[in-house]
């Protein structure tokens, strides 16, 4: 009988410490690390540069967040996720944040159970091929093998497209953005589809990315941005705003040059003040400290700023700001208020 | 009256459960049971609690929706309408493919390898080891990696056999061709056709196929009579008639009679647009990951022939040489006979295995059941537990099956002790 008790006892206590593990940022804290997902090398979005450190676009947000939490933008354990693995990853606790260009969609909102937490790039699918094709529109594809990579929202859309055009096609599924690109240009598809930065971001690796062509159509809506499991809104909400401090920061001309200069003092506009801390409790309400959006700002600039570095036109991916611009230029970034 | 006492009855007490050995290791057994089934049920309570709270509880329902996705290899009629249980059956199908196809090759090659490594013949012996150590002792990943590679980077593009003076052409009287997305060859095709036959209304089977199957099956039937008539009348006067020709005539004549009946004739692939059209297309994914598996597990087929060979002692050998029997025969009539029993329950594990590793098909994008199920449904549903619940169960039905077939046929060719 007695044995029993202690048995069953354990079984509840197992039970608890199991389902507990809620409060993301405590085990944040405690493990002194973030857990981010990203991709297995994209350039611009996330690729290790020469001293083999994760840098790009999608990489500057996991930093940002370990900034904003830690007070340290290198206290990241980065983990590489294939289009097919991120979302068991993050499902099952292996990592704390994906950002890896992962398109919001109800589906994955909701019967997936993860929170998206904005947008850092609004995108769409394009398709790209050899210009010694002579293919100039996507519905000239009739017949033609596709390069894909499996377990993206792009496969979904190309089934849809070729659908809805009543032309054929072949998929060739593909686990890399590498190992696509190699398919690519050995010519074992005669195109290759994803997200259009992600297209231009491959082209710019090649040898001679000028034999290669973007086709204009754009057939879908690809809102990329991070996420994190369901079930923690106040991990969410940190997540969330990190990324909403950065946009905030570009629109309200915080850059990591002026930046310590800004927070030392309060300044006269008062959402600066806000943002940065030096008024009113906004990082005690996040659980953070009241400088966390400074950190996460030093960490690698405002949006614009890691737009710039990474994948805008200076650079070899060679993006313009477009639908990403600031509200104010057109654009549709658009952070809500500090209030 | 003397007193003999009897020895008192031991009553019972619970310490005996410890403490006597006539009980001990029943106690022992319960306790590790009772533990053992604690602890499944904590995993699985556990397990079912956290899906709960995460808002997933277990349901298979997401079968039956649409999959979305199109799949480029199918024994079946599929399109992205269908659902994701018919996308399995694909995946299942395209895996067995592999399977069958890998066995039957791996087995060929592997029984040649293993024989010509006890070859006299120093050279072919020393390039068959060379063989079997490069393959068996590199992850077979690699190895489909590495032929999927070679089939990308060295053959032409579809677009190299265009114009006028094209960079590529094709084979045997342009009939086949072989470029880097696959290997296109002719196809059977019937000017009149019988139509489709309707399983379950699930799939369908054409009907030509099941004509010639069913001529074929008769005609080995009858071919078989002709040759225990002939082992009858040696029996009775030693003399062995001629029947081969006539064998030849009952399996050859009927196929070609029900051929020319449905008017077939081969469909030639062509280049048109992006791809070849018409023949069969046997993709570069299919045929790397067939290669690679067959030539890996061959590597193991070969020593385990070689194993069995040596096994059998060198009297036998010498003994049916004594009888006059010539080398050839003496391996396929007392040698191989007896080396099949050993050869046969290492081969079931072989060919386990390769079923086994075709589920690495995804690293050259062949749409396996791990591919299809275990890949793109999951993903897009989300329903990781339910999906490799279901293709353990797969993958263990597929072993199973094997097993049993090998077993049984194991059990043929033992031999009969007396």
């Amino acid at each position: 009988m007695k044995k029993s008790v202690i048995l069953g006892a354990l079984t509840v206590a197992g039970l608890l410490a199991g389902a507990a593990g809620a409060a993301t940022l405590d085990d944040v804290k405690a493990r002194g690390k973030l857990n981010c997902g990203i991709n297995t090398g994209l350039v611009g979005f996330a690729a290790p540069d020469a001293n083999g450190e994760w840098s790009g676009f999608d990489v500057a947000y996991c930093r940002a967040l370990a900034g904003a939490v830690l007070g340290d933008p290198s206290a990241i354990e980065f983990v590489s996720l294939t289009g097919k693995t991120r979302f068991t990853a993050l499902a099952s606790g292996e990592i704390d944040a994906l950002s890896r260009n992962t398109t919001w969609t109800l589906t994955r909102d909701v019967d997936l159970k993860f929170t998206f937490v904005g947008v850092n790039y609004y995108d769409g699918q394009g398709f790209m091929v050899p210009k010694a094709l002579g293919v100039t529109s996507a519905k000239e594809l009739d017949g033609a093998t596709v390069c894909i990579q499996t377990g993206t929202t792009t496969e979904l859309n190309l089934a849809d497209f070729f659908r809805t055009n009543n032309i054929s096609y072949e998929p060739v599924p593909i686990e890399t953005n590498a190992e696509a690109q190699q398919q690519f240009l050995a010519g074992a598809c005669d195109v290759y589809t994803t997200d259009a930065s992600g297209l231009a971001a491959t082209r710019a690796t090649f040898e001679n990315p000028g034999d290669y062509a973007i086709l204009p159509e754009i057939i879908s809506k690809e809102p990329l941005g991070p996420l994190v499991r369901h079930g923690d809104d106040g991990w969410a909400d940190i997540a969330r705003w990190t990324l909403n401090a950065l946009i905030a920061a570009e629109e309200l001309g915080v850059t990591s040059a002026n930046i310590d200069e800004m927070a030392a003092a309060p300044t006269s506009n008062p959402e600066i003040n806000r943002l940065l801390g030096t008024e009113g409790n906004m990082g005690e309400m996040l659980g953070l400290p009241a400088d966390w959006a400074v950190k996460a700002i030093k960490a690698g600039g405002n949006y614009g700023e890691i737009f710039e570095k990474y994948i805008g036109e200076t650079t070899p991916v060679g993006l313009a700001r477009g639908l990403n611009a600031q509200w104010t230029n057109g654009g549709l970034m658009y952070a809500p208020p500090f209030r | 009256m003397s007193t003999i006492s009897n020895s008192p009855k031991a009553e019972f007490r619970l310490s005996m459960l410890i403490y006597d050995t006539r009980y001990r290791s029943m106690t022992i057994q319960v306790v590790a049971l009772m533990a053992f089934m604690l602890m499944a049920a904590w995993i699985i309570n556990n397990t079912a609690q956290n899906l709960a709270d995460l808002g997933k509880p277990i349901q298979f329902g997401f079968l039956t929706e649409s999959a979305q996705y199109d799949i480029n290899q199918s024994l079946i009629e599929y399109d992205n309408q269908d659902s994701h249980l018919r996308a399995s059956v694909v995946g299942l199908l395209n895996t067995l493919l592999v399977a069958v196809l890998g066995c039957a090759l791996a087995t060929v090659l592997g029984v040649l390898i293993g024989v010509l490594r006890l070859s006299t013949n120093w050279l072919v012996a020393r390039i068959m080891t060379v063989y079997v150590e490069m393959f068996r002792n590199v992850p077979v990943l690699l190895w489909i990696v590495f032929v999927m590679a070679i089939l990308i980077e060295s053959l032409p593009q579809p677009r190299a056999f265009r114009g006028e003076n094209p960079e590529a052409s094709m084979l045997f009287g342009d009939s086949v061709a072989l470029t880097n997305r696959g290997f296109y060859i002719p196809e059977p095709l019937f000017s009149r056709p019988l139509g489709d036959l309707s399983v379950l209304g699930a799939f369908n089977v054409s009907l030509e196929f099941l004509v010639i199957v069913a001529v074929l099956v008769v005609s080995f039937f009858v071919s078989g009579v002709i040759r225990k008539r002939a082992d009858r009348i040696q029996n009775e006067t030693g003399i062995r008639p001629t029947t081969w020709y006539l064998r030849l005539v009952v399996i050859v004549l009927p196929v070609l009679a029900v051929l020319i009946a449905l008017g077939f004739h081969v469909g030639k692939p062509e280049l048109k647009g992006f791809n070849f059209q018409g023949g069969i297309h046997m993709r570069t994914s299919l045929i790397a990951l067939w290669l690679a598996l067959s030539f890996y597990t061959a590597a193991f087929i070969a020593e385990i022939v070689r194993g069995g060979i040596l096994a059998i002692s060198r009297g036998q050998s010498e003994a049916a040489a004594a009888l006059g029997l010539r080398p050839k025969r003496i391996m396929s009539l007392v040698i191989l006979p007896q080396a099949m029993r050993v050869i046969i329950p290492p081969l079931i594990s072989q060919y386990l295995n390769l079923t086994k590793n075709s589920s690495l098909a995804i690293a050259v994008g062949y749409m396996d059941i791990t591919g299809t199920l275990g890949g793109i449904t999951m993903n897009q549903t989300g329903r990781e537990l339910e999906c490799v619940l279901l293709l353990m169960l797969v993958y263990l039905t597929i072993s199973l099956i094997i097993s049993l077939v090998m077993n049984w046929y194991n059990d043929r060719v033992k031999l009969v002790e007396r």
